[in-house]
């Protein structure tokens, strides 16, 4: 079986540093892989070279074995592939209906925009802002914009979604109810790959996770096995022989 | 489509300016006919500027090129009037697509300076080449308004074309703002990466909206300097009526369907006053310069955003 996503040796430098290097991983059909790694350890930049926004340096990416390296981001949506930011990037001026729209309509089913309406509507449903329909983007709280970000890539019907930390800067009750829709995505059949700070909630979600660090791949395996990796727990705490070894 | 109240206003907007002027009200014709060459310039421009967000400084180099053109395949080739407008409008077109894979890569006030770039070059390029009469231009025989009946007939069918072209932009304008292709536009002019990140062709879109505003200019170029059967390379890219095109639609509106007409209306009566004032005489571009600081500062979506913020029920009628 093909994966849906292959990623494949895949490298980046910024000038003399290497965001990336020798980064190969996987994604299944229906799977949600998880991507940790402490604050710079270039998972945002993984992210950009899947998705077109950054040429890779080296290396190949494929979506279920069509070849999409380097190619332009809306090349690669129409190929089935959405993303949300970490940074949240609302179109501010228009109604949360007509970003949706946006979504629907330049996504993998290239819809008319009538039905892209309808599309955009079941997205926007299933986020639970279908109260704000006809509200301006910019007008939203920031978990409000969050889940329009989630809304617009759900919208193009992708078959794989890539989160770019879709929980940070939420409290615990709206975290609760996104982690909540993120279930309800999966059940629907997409394979999500996503990028998360918050431990609990992605050692629950994943069925695997790949920790980077420096750019390099760390670990990768299980929820389980990972977080009991001494290189990972190093990586995120120090080194754990350290408390042992000093001199008394 | 007919049931929108907005195909009804733009129908009644064009039988107003159809029927006013009669007869002998020739001053009140050559005030419309400019009102609707304004409302043309300034409908076209709204597609890049309003809907894209690209400010396109240049966009007079449409209007001065269908010009040429079209006075050059009349007074040197000997073609009729229609086929003239329509193959300057086309030649335009593809023109401002070359133009537009070359510009469009550049963003913001880089776009915006590339923009006078284009109109400056081609305004170069015009006054060194001679089948165009360099400098000095071309000048149409009297001749030329014969088959049209007659120098003050032809007047008549001249604003009545304009008129139409004038129609057509504001058709123009609604239905790219409805279609999947406008809502692209949209999007790209709200933030551009993220458009493209969903699946926005932006490139391919950006070179068509550039094409597309170019058209009817170019037209409507052809026929105003039919009319004075005079084209000179200092008139056809004068860079003023590109920047009183930009106030227009700023004016009225930037991104809306309705803003540009009603700015255009508006800067229209607005100069005619200042023009026959004592004071104020040959002080529109100062005003117009003013205005669009005003503008900017003060109220970035003009007027008809005022109107949409002021009564939301609006937007629903007239968008």
């Amino acid at each position: 079986m093909t994966a849906l996503l292959e990623v494949d040796n895949l490298g980046k430098r910024f000038g003399g540093l290497h965001a990336v290097a020798a980064l190969s991983f996987t994604v299944g059909e229906g799977e949600i892989l998880g991507l940790i790694g402490p604050n710079g350890a270039g998972k945002s930049t993984v992210f950009n070279l899947i998705n077109g926004v950054f040429s890779p340096n080296s290396g190949r990416v494929a979506i279920r074995g069509a070849d999409i390296t380097g190619a332009a981001p809306y090349r690669v949506a129409r190929l089935g592939l959405a993303r949300t930011h970490q940074i949240v990037q609302p179109f501010a001026g228009m109604t949360v209906l007509d970003n949706c729209t946006v979504g629907a309509c330049f996504g993998r089913e290239d819809l008319s925009l009538a039905r892209a309406r309808e599309a955009a509507r079941e997205a926007i449903a299933l986020v639970g802002l279908e109260n704000r329909l006809d509200a301006p983007a910019l007008e939203l709280t920031i978990a409000g914009k969050k889940r329009l970000e989630l809304a617009r890539a759900l919208a193009a019907r992708p078959a794989l979604l890539m989160l770019d930390e879709v929980l940070a800067g939420l409290n615990p009750t709206e975290v609760a109810r996104m982690v909540e829709i993120l279930r309800a995505i999966r059940a629907r059949g997409v394979s999500i790959l996503m990028i998360e700070h918050l431990m609990q909630a992605i050692m629950s979600l994943s069925d695997r996770i790949v920790v980077l660090n420096s750019g390099r791949k760390l670990s990768e395996g299980p929820p389980a096995q990972v977080a009991h990796d001494p290189a990972v727990i190093e990586a995120y705490l120090g080194d754990p022989g350290m408390v042992q070894r000093r001199p008394s | 489509m007919l049931r929108r109240p907005f195909f009804w206003i733009i129908a009644a907007a064009i039988a107003l300016f159809a029927l006013a002027p009669h007869g002998e009200d020739v001053e009140l014709r050559e005030s419309l006919l400019l009102a609707a060459v304004y409302i043309t310039l300034a409908s076209n421009l709204n597609l890049m500027l309003g809907y894209a967000g690209y400010v396109n400084f240049g966009s007079i180099v449409f209007f001065g090129l269908g010009g040429y053109f079209c006075v050059y395949f009349m007074g040197s080739l000997g073609w009729a009037l229609a086929p003239s407008l329509l193959v300057a409008g086309i030649a335009v077109s593809v023109a401002a697509l070359v133009f537009g894979l070359g510009i469009l890569r550049l963003r913001g006030v880089h776009f915006a300076l590339a923009t006078i770039g284009v109109n400056e070059a081609v305004m170069a390029f015009v006054t060194n080449f001679e089948p165009w009469g360099g400098s000095t231009g071309i000048y149409l025989s009297p001749e030329l308004f014969q088959p049209l009946g007659g120098p003050a007939q032809a007047l008549w069918i001249i604003y009545y074309l304009l008129v139409a072209i004038m129609g057509v932009s504001l058709y123009l304008s609604y239905f790219v703002k409805r279609s999947k292709f406008g809502l692209g536009l949209l999007s790209i002019g709200q933030n551009e990466d993220a458009a493209a990140v969903l699946g926005v062709p932006t490139p391919r879109y950006k070179a068509l909206a550039y094409s597309a505003s170019a058209f009817l200019p170019a037209i409507a170029g052809g026929l105003y300097f039919f009319k004075g059967a005079f084209v000179q390379p200092a008139d056809a890219f004068d860079l003023t009526l590109s920047t009183e095109a930009i106030v227009i639609t700023m004016l009225g509106g930037s991104g809306t369907i309705v803003g540009p007409a009603l700015g255009a209306y508006l800067y229209e009566e607005l100069r005619g006053w200042l023009l026959t004032s004592e004071t104020f005489a040959n002080f529109q571009l100062v005003v117009a310069g003013v205005l669009l600081l005003l503008i900017v500062q003060f109220a970035p979506d003009g007027l008809m955003g005022f109107f949409y913020r002021r009564w939301p029920r609006l937007r629903r009628w007239l968008e």
